[in-house]
């Protein structure tokens, strides 16, 4: 198979499908996957905060049936598959897009999959701020509000860009995946030219794109979380 | 004026109820630095927390300048705690924030414009020794560095009362000492009220002028810290006052009085003290018991002295040992052993 996929002729196939497809498709999955994160920051982060402040001992307790409603949810969402969950909201995209195909369309069942994993992300970054420092600012008068705005956010930017780069680098696996119903970009390529052509050198070539750009995505965001961390001394 | 009436505190937990606090009543007076002193588990941050609400108390008030503050609104209460400040063991300092922002940080909970923030905030870096560390991150900054920004903040609203919780503890002697110096003035010159909660009696020698001696969730003994330092009256003042055990090391001679001398931050500059009076007055006093130490130029502790006989060599010790100030001589008329 490798001798056949590496000839000549298969080769320069290649090369002509990658470089009239390619930067298109480099673009949608980017763009996909960046709106996707946004969206799912969006919604994420309010449901993180109150995954977190509206315990019994929270800044700003809620009802316990809230609270129980609010874990149902999320768990429930974060465990159907993508690819279900991709199917069973297409008539949701089509009511908010009008369609179901195409990268923007991809981008509604993306985000219903990915806010709530960024909920508990967000969740799990506050749940490290030290309870001494909200007990400090409350002992300064600071509202339940003020506590959230000015000292767990702040306090865990670090945490929240290294968890958020996390979100966006499965964002990104997810966005490829979307491409095998619908969805534009790599995801689609790949499955195209490799799974229904055959074009094994496409395939692969699509899969190191994606493998360089979770790599790039990745290491921005730890340097962005290490350079915002006022913690180390640098 | 702070008045803690009947004050108790009950935890209930899953592993079964605990009485941090039992019937607390104490008054601590405008200008005062108080000091709150127990062993580990005493109930001092227990105490010093219900003092500014953080823990609701389970039985009995606190009352600031007459009003109970367990009867205020949350929104109310927000209010009162600008008047009530704290710092902490941890100094929980903002550690995403610069040093300046940290200090802002009370202000602008208060609403206080970011402008006229800073430049109290300013004022404060200024107060507090550390001008220079505006622009700097608390991680860039020693243990004790970062306490006199705590205090800064601290200082921030014009709090009438500052709650220093173990504020300290985690802190060398040296610089232990130099954030007590910084207290004091500020004590002095703002006219601010301290409560200090402590497990090290050096810190109450150092700066306090009363004392109430926690154990077991109850005040064990309370009054002026010289008072309670000559005499201590509850098993647990002794322990504290007496760290080694008095009895084991004090072997008195029949027939020997004995003066019981509380250093309060005397000067020890040139030739120690009992030594000068041995040459000055001809008394040889007999060291029955020492627990002194020089902190700066000043020595703190207590030392027990056996004297001869002799009424007139015994008031003749007590004038020439308190001439100088800030020793405190009382006789030991009970029996030491
Ligand atoms: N939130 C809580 N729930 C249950 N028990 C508690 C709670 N807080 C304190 N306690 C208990 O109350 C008692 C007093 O605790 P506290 O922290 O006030 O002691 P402390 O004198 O400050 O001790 P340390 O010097 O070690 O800080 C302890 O027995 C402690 O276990
Ligand atoms: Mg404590």
């Amino acid at each position: 198979m490798f001798n056949k996929m590496f000839s000549p002729e298969n080769v320069a196939e290649a090369l002509t499908i990658l470089k009239e497809e390619v930067p298109f498709a480099l673009w949608e999955t980017t763009y996909a996957t960046l709106l996707a994160t946004a969206f799912a920051i969006l919604l994420g982060l309010p449901f993180g905060i109150l995954l977190v402040v509206g315990e019994k001992d929270g800044v700003l307790p809620l009802p316990k049936g809230v609270m129980y409603v609010l874990n149902v949810v999320i768990n429930l969402l974060r465990s159907v598959p993508f690819l279900l969950l991709m199917i069973l909201a297409f008539p949701l995209t089509r009511v908010i897009l009008g369609t179901t195909v195409g990268t923007a369309a991809s981008i509604v069942p993306l985000v219903i999959a990915a806010f709530p994993f960024v909920a508990r992300l967000v969740e799990s970054s506050l749940r490290e701020i030290n309870p001494n420092i909200i007990e400090m600012a409350q002992s300064m008068g600071a509202s339940p509000m003020q506590i959230i705005v000015k000292v767990m956010l702040p306090e865990s930017i670090p945490s929240l860009i290294s968890n958020f780069t996390i979100a966006i680098t499965t964002i990104l696996g997810y966005t490829a995946m979307s491409g095998t119903i619908g969805g534009g970009g790599l995801g689609k390529i790949a499955i195209n030219y490799g799974y229904h052509r055959y074009k094994y050198l496409v395939m692969l070539i699509a899969v190191i794109i994606l493998i360089v750009l979770v790599q790039v995505f990745q290491s921005v965001g730890t340097k962005l979380a290490v350079k915002l961390d006022r913690r180390v001394k640098h | 004026m702070i008045e803690i009436k009947n004050l108790s505190k009950t935890f209930r937990t899953t592993a079964g109820t605990v009485e941090a606090l039992k019937n607390i009543s104490l008054t601590v007076n405008d200008g005062d630095i108080y000091g709150i002193i127990g062993m580990s588990g005493a109930g001092k941050s227990t105490l010093v927390r219900c003092i500014n609400m953080l823990e609701r108390p389970t039985e009995g008030a606190v009352l600031m300048d007459g009003q109970d503050l367990g009867a205020l609104t949350q929104k109310e209460l927000r209010k009162v705690r600008r008047d009530v400040t704290m710092i902490f063991q941890g100094f929980n300092l903002l550690m995403q924030k610069t040093c300046l922002r940290n200090i802002c940080f009370p202000l602008e909970l208060a609403g206080v414009k970011k402008e006229e923030a800073k430049k109290r905030a300013m004022e404060l870096l200024e107060i507090v020794g550390l001008p220079d560390k505006a622009g700097s991150y608390p991680a860039q900054l020693s243990g004790g560095q970062q306490q006199r920004i705590a205090i800064a903040r601290a200082l921030a609203t014009q709090p009438k009362v500052l709650l220093c919780d173990e504020a300290t503890s985690a802190l060398d002697p040296k610089t232990t000492h130099d954030i007590l110096e910084l207290l004091k003035d500020i004590n002095e010159r703002l006219g601010i009220t301290i409560i200090i909660i402590t497990h090290q009696m050096s810190v109450v020698e150092e700066i306090c002028n009363r004392v109430a001696i926690l154990d077991g969730g109850v005040v064990a003994e309370e009054g002026e810290v010289s008072e309670v330092f000559a005499n201590p009256q509850s098993d647990a003042a002794k322990r504290l006052v007496f760290p080694d055990g008095e009895e084991e090391v004090v072997p008195v001679h029949p027939g020997e009085r004995v003066l019981r001398v509380v250093f309060n931050g005397a000067m020890a500059a040139g030739a120690p003290l009992i030594t000068q009076m041995a040459i000055d007055e001809k008394i040889a006093a007999n060291i029955l018991y020492a627990s002194t130490k020089c902190l700066g130029d000043k020595v703190y502790g207590n030392m027990l002295l056996g004297l001869p006989e002799e009424e007139e060599t015994v008031q003749r010790a007590i004038r020439y040992l308190t001439k100088g100030g800030n020793v405190l001589v009382t006789e030991v008329k009970e029996n030491v052993q």
